[in-house]
């Protein structure tokens, strides 16, 4: 019986968000035909843009890439119980310290050298989001608002110097800093065949993304320090009770998550824009914090639904120029998502256990609920 | 020094007349968080709320040709927008920070989708009382020409304050907020009240909506709200859930908004966003001096999960 209950609730942690994706997209389809386009003919631009042909994967992908990262420095908090949504504000000034290290002096132009850039940045994330955790341990000031409040700080500290004293006299239009010297840069994954291959420009960020996730996800599994962090994330003070330092490994939660989303700021710099400037701020953070909600927190569920997001976000364009949509369309389309995934949440330990219990009247409820794995 | 001797005043001035108009949409919105969170939710969505009412409001007016059915356009819709983050939270296992964050996109994602034919219009303002009309100085009139809802807030904060404590309704949403096992022993339903809460709370949060796109700056665009809601929302906190305390935190972070703008109307450029980034420095400050960790903060609704 066990086993079936685990089963259940893995089939039930895959079935609900397809559900909720699913109606989403339905209401998706509507909300168009209201402004007077065709739904069917929106989703079917939704799924070419996104997933229809080589380049469609290319800007898929590219995309997919810092959302995974981003998403990440939501989930490691939430599994240590924390609502963090700072990965706005980790991005940003992750960019600013990639773009920003040459001034101080200059690195290598190698691979160690792009090392040390990527790693300034993961740094700035880090030490940004820690924050707001150590104000949340240290003042009880509620983490959701604080980690908002320092994005914005982190937005305006951005500009600041990207249009003050780091700014590039050269940038006249767009104000950016000096860009990153050519051997710093990283390049996309297929070399110098980038051009002939169907992964085209993508990027090592995809795969960096791609292997946090996975070392994230194996670490929360399978080491003692990963379990200590669902154990503060599944009951604080249990955790207290036992003994394990809940405030340093909720500084580590947020560090990390942070450092995340430095890295993903890092990357935007160091492979796509080549220097910081506003074409950084672009809600990536945001929809990182949709994405983790849909993965429900788990580092591995994060790299298929980055992709489905960063696919929708590639549609987005196409939508626009075919259906005369505004370009806001995707970012509705994540509001429904949104919703929908978090109102799934109340058939969580329900969708199997009409059946369970008209077989077994008698028997109780499963016992879903005493799994430490959920985060509110 | 002659430089710095006129400068001071006009300063002065530059920042009172801001704090009345900068901080009228944060007095509706930390009026409505408080209603909200009295009955026991936080609605972090109110920075959705404001951007989506901001744009009806302003969609209403043009669409109408007038000013106040574009602000009951607002009310309308903040109140909808709230009443799906009070449904939402009244399911099992949902948590309201999680709504209030989903909700901060769709509003968002709704007003920039619905709102892009509105960018370019003109749409009839919310007409301002000229309450320096006693002095000669034309400074002091622009400053004290107040937006006609920043009344109707003082009004409300002193309707809700006094209801809070006179009225059955304040009572129960109260208890609602207080303990939940009461309101639900006299026969409440408590995520009635809690809705209904909410949904007023957006309609009040949608009159902060109104007054930025239908008075100060006046016409919409995709950068109207930034954070405000939110600031409006750590406001609650700081003034620890009374209304009277809102419209003064609401002043004060009216005032040091206009700071940034004021400083660089006498000619102070340097650091322009960072002087933009005060209210938002503010905020923490301000989080980090109330909060503690230890206890329960005095005033806080004892059903409200804001620090735990």
């Amino acid at each position: 019986m066990a086993t079936s209950h685990r089963w259940n609730a893995a089939a039930e942690a895959l079935l609900l968000p397809v559900f909720a994706l699913a109606a989403a997209l339905l209401l998706f389809g509507v909300f168009v035909w209201l402004g007077g386009a065709s739904p069917v003919e929106a989703w079917k631009l939704l799924f070419l843009g996104a997933f229809g042909d080589a380049f469609s994967w290319q800007n898929t992908l590219l995309r997919a890439a810092p959302l995974m990262l981003t998403a990440l420095a939501v989930a490691l908090p939430a599994q240590a119980g924390l609502t963090m949504i700072g990965g706005e504000g980790a991005l940003v000034l992750g960019a600013l310290g990639c773009a920003g290290l040459p001034y101080l002096f200059a690195p290598p132009a190698n691979a160690l050298g792009s090392a040390m850039v990527l790693a300034a940045g993961a740094l700035l994330g880090a030490g940004w989001v820690a924050l707001a955790g150590w104000l949340r341990q240290w003042r009880g000031v509620n983490e959701t608002i604080s980690s908002l409040l320092l994005g914005y700080i982190a937005i305006a500290l951005f500009k600041h110097f990207v249009e003050g004293s780091m700014r590039d006299p050269a940038s006249l239009n767009k104000p950016s800093t000096l860009p990153l010297n050519e051997g710093l840069r990283i390049g996309p994954i297929m070399g110098d065949a980038a051009m002939e291959s169907w992964l085209g420009d993508v990027h090592w960020g995809l795969v960096i993304g791609v292997v946090a996730c996975v070392v994230a996800g194996a670490w929360l599994s399978f080491s003692a320090s990963g379990f200590a962090m669902r154990v503060v994330g599944g009951n604080a003070r249990t955790a207290r009770l036992v003994g394990l330092p809940t405030d340093r490994i909720i500084l580590l939660a947020c560090a990390l998550g942070g450092g995340a989303a430095g890295l993903a700021g890092g990357i935007e710099v160091a492979a796509v824009h080549t220097a910081a400037n506003a074409s950084v701020i672009a809600g990536l953070g945001y929809t990182g914090i949709l994405v983790s909600f849909v993965a429900r927190h788990n580092p591995w569920a994060i790299p298929p639904v980055a992709v489905l997001f960063g696919g929708f976000a590639a549609a987005g364009s196409l939508l626009q120029r075919r259906l005369d949509l505004p370009d806001a369309s995707v970012l509705v389309l994540q509001g429904f998502a949104f919703v929908f995934v978090l109102a799934a949440e109340a058939l969580r330990g329900r969708l199997f256990a009409a059946r369970a219990t008209a077989k077994r009247p008698a028997a109780p409820q499963p016992a879903a609920a005493a799994q430490p794995q959920g985060v509110a | 020094m002659s430089l710095a001797m006129t400068a001071v005043p006009d300063l002065l001035l530059a920042v009172v007349g801001g704090a009345l108009r900068v901080g009228t949409p944060f007095l509706f919105v930390s009026l409505g968080e408080c209603l909200t969170e009295k009955s026991g939710r936080i609605n972090l969505g109110l920075e959705g709320v404001l951007v989506f009412s901001a744009m009806s409001g302003f969609g209403g007016a043009y669409l109408t040709g007038s000013a106040w059915l574009g602000v009951l356009a607002a009310m309308g819709c903040g109140a909808l927008l709230a009443l799906l983050h009070g449904l939402l939270c009244s399911l099992p296992r949902v948590s309201d920070i999680a709504t209030g964050i989903a909700l901060m996109l769709l509003g968002a994602g709704l007003a920039f989708y619905l709102g892009k034919p509105l960018i370019q219009p003109q749409a009839p303002q919310i007409p301002s009382l000229p309450l320096g009309a006693w002095s000669g100085s034309p400074a002091v009139q622009t400053a004290l020409s107040v937006n006609a809802l920043f009344p109707i807030g003082v009004a409300l904060a002193a309707l809700m304050a006094w209801g809070f404590k006179n009225t059955r309704w304040g009572l129960v949403v109260r208890m609602a907020g207080d303990s939940s096992d009461a309101a639900r022993a006299l026969g409440y339903s408590v995520n009635g009240v809690r809705i209904a809460a909410t949904t007023v709370g957006g309609a009040i949060a949608g009159l902060g909506g109104a007054s930025l796109s239908l008075y100060y700056p006046g016409s919409w665009n995709e950068g109207l709200s930034s954070g405000q809601g939110l600031i409006a929302v750590a406001l609650v906190i700081f003034a620890r859930w009374h209304p009277w305390r809102c419209l003064g935190a609401a002043l004060l972070f009216g005032g040091a908004g206009a700071i940034g703008p004021a400083l660089q109307s006498v000619g102070v450029s340097g650091g322009y966003y960072l002087f933009n980034a005060m209210p938002y420095v503010l905020t923490l400050l301000i989080l980090v001096a109330t909060c503690s960790p230890s206890q329960a903060l005095k005033g806080a609704p004892a059903e409200l999960g804001l620090s735990r």
